[in-house]
């Protein structure tokens, strides 16, 4: 690389550019063809979320949460109901912690089924993009059966949950993931193990464990570099502890480890270990209300608190601040995309300009959440 | 380590630098803001403590005449555990150290806060707005923010203050 | 051309320059692909294979030049908003926008407290169809498309117009 070098210019990428996963800008420095240097422009798609959330009641700001991270709205909501309940100390009942880890483990698959879908694309495979999208359409089907919204939820509440599981659930559930997990055989023979997707991924965009850790990147991109740290593991909230799964992590399949191709490659394993959490849950639901453990007025005590819970982009935190009164002080969400971003100049430094976009890919990050 | 242990290392290696407050709750230290970068070195490289994860920044504005504070939370990946550092900052001229090169996450996550609140981190290389664009006035989170007529000739509020919305 | 309709066989068409102008313009209307947030989402799967787009006409295209429908969807924020004009200005005419979602329109959820956001599309480019929703579902933006189709083909663009 860099045989014939010429005088470097300054391309301009967005904000509007199909494979921009949003409203980004990217400000490259190249010569043409190799990028050396590269700074992304955020702020197209800032809502002033915080803002929002010190002039509404807590259980106002669950609707902008959603909102965030429009295509895993369950985990967002969740993020935010868990470090709610540590705040202010309430331990819910058995049928709303199964609840809440059925519908966030389908969602997680979802928004997978999105990323991997989307990067496909940005690649040029256009069939894979439309088989994902038709079966993440079956997913959507099954929450819309049960709260009413295809994308953007309102579901996970202070307490509880919004509307109960229906009467036929379980078989509607069960049919759905029989009927899914062949498919995930089905897209390997279609991105995974096709040599054009393999040679273009592969050796692309490594990124080093202690770099990663320094940039505060988690979530899978952390764990396609080996490191193997999983919120749901280390720090578990609601029963994750009562399941039994394992963490993917990285193996160099066909190139170095922590490339492009095994940040991919997690994710399509993660969504097989989703399954498996879903099946068991389903097998042990306990009945009960799940209005039981909601709280009639929600004012938090005087303090502050920082919580962690796994998203499907990583580390998703909410720092939340009390002083006794119905409306937050201060809510902060720490998005684990931001910080997946932050580390793009550093990981695309000598690469050709269609490498870029497909390491921008493989980081697999949503706008409205590093914006907020 | 828990948080008392840890809490002594530091006063052992840096006398005078932590500040008593009895609002601090769980594993919150309130530190003086001249020592921080010295603090932050060592927490991220000591052995016993190697914190090398910088999680989150958090910049809050206490209210009518308080303090702005500008909150850290570090977590440390092998031996697992965590600590919050506070320090507080005078309204009128909020300055701390940056520790973008410690933690190399601190770089954006020290942008937001300033464009958010208005703290000024000496020694960052490039502090500059993030999220609202390079000509915004004022300072969003803060409480006492007010909402600019126009930008570029657009009209920023939903209607204009005479009209009596509420 | 009322004396001339109906008198011949089924198979011989008869009607105005303007009407077929209008009917051909209506049918296969190209959108430009403008997706900010959420409602991006479900324009996509509104393209996609269950609710298909395809089957009324409309092809998404990546760059404003070749596009002749401008689908808003998601919230326009301050920053924005100037790529906004400056994209509607690279379209060639004929061109339309439709305001797809709540915050396009309105503001959405963030009318009260947003600093950042631009409360309607409308203030900076004309539109012509509102799309409601927070997201609008498939089907409602498909109505939307479906009523911009109506709007394109009554248009007479030869017929010059009585001062």
């Amino acid at each position: 690389m860099g045989v014939i070098q010429g005088d470097q210019m300054v391309l301009n990428i967005g904000p509007q550019h199909p494979s921009t996963h949003g409203v980004l800008r990217l400000e490259v420095m190249t010569d043409g063809e190799i990028v050396s240097k590269i700074t992304p422009h955020l702020g197209y798609l800032h809502r002033c979320f915080e803002k929002h959330s010190e002039n509404v009641t807590y259980e106002q700001v669950i609707p902008y949460t959603d909102r965030c991270d429009y295509l895993a709205s369950m985990n967002s909501n969740f993020g935010y109901v868990v470090a709610m309940e540590e705040l202010m100390d309430i331990k819910v009942c058995e049928r709303v912690e199964y609840v809440r880890v059925i519908m966030a483990e389908l969602n997680r698959i979802a928004s997978h089924l999105l990323g991997v879908g989307a990067y496909g694309l940005d690649v040029g495979a256009f069939t894979p993009f439309v088989h994902m999208l038709r079966d993440r359409e079956r997913i959507l089907d099954i929450f819309e059966y049960t709260c009413g919204a295809r994308l953007l939820y309102n579901y996970m509440w202070v307490g509880g949950v919004s509307h109960d599981l229906p009467k036929d659930f379980k078989k509607i559930c069960f049919k759905f993931l029989d009927y899914f997990e062949p498919k995930i055989d089905e897209y390997n023979q279609l991105l995974t193990y096709n040599k054009i997707f393999v040679e273009r991924t592969a050796d692309v965009g490594v990124l080093p464990a202690d770099v990663a850790i320094s940039y505060g990147v988690s979530g899978t991109n952390l764990r396609a570099s080996g490191v193997k740290w999983d919120v749901r593991k280390e720090e578990p909230y609601s029963i994750y502890d009562r399941f039994n799964f394992d963490i993917p992590i990285g193996e160099a399949k066909f190139g170095t480890l922590g490339d492009c191709f095994d940040r991919y490659w997690v994710r399509i394993l993660e969504m097989k270990e989703s399954i498996k959490i879903v099946r068991q849950a389903l097998k042990e639901i306990p009945e009960g209300d799940i209005f039981e453990t909601m709280p009639k007025k929600i004012r938090p005590p005087k303090g502050s608190i920082y919580r962690r819970t796994e998203s499907p982009r990583g580390d998703l935190g909410y720092y939340i601040e009390s002083d006794g009164s119905p409306v937050p002080t201060r809510v902060k969400m720490r998005s684990p995309a931001f910080t997946a971003l932050s580390c793009l100049d550093e990981i695309s430094q000598g690469w050709m300009m269609s490498d870029v976009l497909c390491i921008l890919g493989s980081l697999d990050i949503v706008l409205g959440e590093i914006d907020r | 380590m828990n948080h008392s242990e840890i809490q002594s290392l530091i006063e052992e290696k840096f006398p005078n630098s932590l500040i008593a407050n009895e609002n601090l709750q769980g594993n919150q230290l309130e530190i003086d803001g001249q020592f921080w970068k010295d603090i932050a070195t060592f927490l991220k490289n000591d052995p016993k403590l190697l914190f090398d994860q910088l999680e989150c920044i958090t910049g809050i504005d206490t209210g009518d005449d308080g303090p702005l504070q500008s909150r850290y939370n570090l977590h440390s990946m092998e031996l697992r555990h965590k600590i919050e550092v506070i320090i507080s900052l005078d309204r009128d001229n909020p300055t701390v150290e940056s520790i973008e090169q410690i933690w190399r996450i601190g770089d954006w996550f020290e942008r937001e806060t300033y464009d958010m609140f208005g703290i000024v981190y000496e020694g960052h290389r490039d502090l500059r707005r993030i999220l609202c664009p390079d000509d915004w006035e004022g300072w969003p989170l803060r409480k006492d923010y007010e909402l600019q007529e126009t930008y570029h000739g657009i009209m920023v509020p939903k209607v204009k203050e005479e009209e009596g919305w509420e | 051309m009322g004396v001339l309709e109906n008198k011949f066989n089924d198979n011989i068409v008869v009607g105005s320059l303007d009407k077929f102008l209008s009917w051909s313009r209506s049918t296969s209307p190209w959108f430009f692909q403008f997706g900010l947030a959420c409602c991006a989402i479900e324009m996509m799967a509104t393209a996609a294979a269950r609710h298909d787009l395809e089957r009324i006409g409309m092809m998404p295209r990546s760059s404003p030049r070749q596009a002749d429908v401008m689908i808003v969807a998601g919230t326009v924020t301050m920053k924005m908003a100037l790529r906004v004009k400056k994209l509607y200005e690279q379209m060639a005419n004929p061109k339309y926008v439709i305001s797809m979602g709540s915050c396009a329109t309105s503001g959405g959820p963030y009318w009260q407290h947003g600093y950042h956001v631009l409360k309607g599309v409308d203030l900076v480019v004309p539109v012509d169809v509102y799309v409601p929703g927070c997201p609008p579902r498939p089907e409602a933006l498909i109505e939307g498309l479906l009523k911009l189709q109506q709007l394109i083909s009554d248009e007479r663009p030869l017929t010059r117009k009585l001062a």
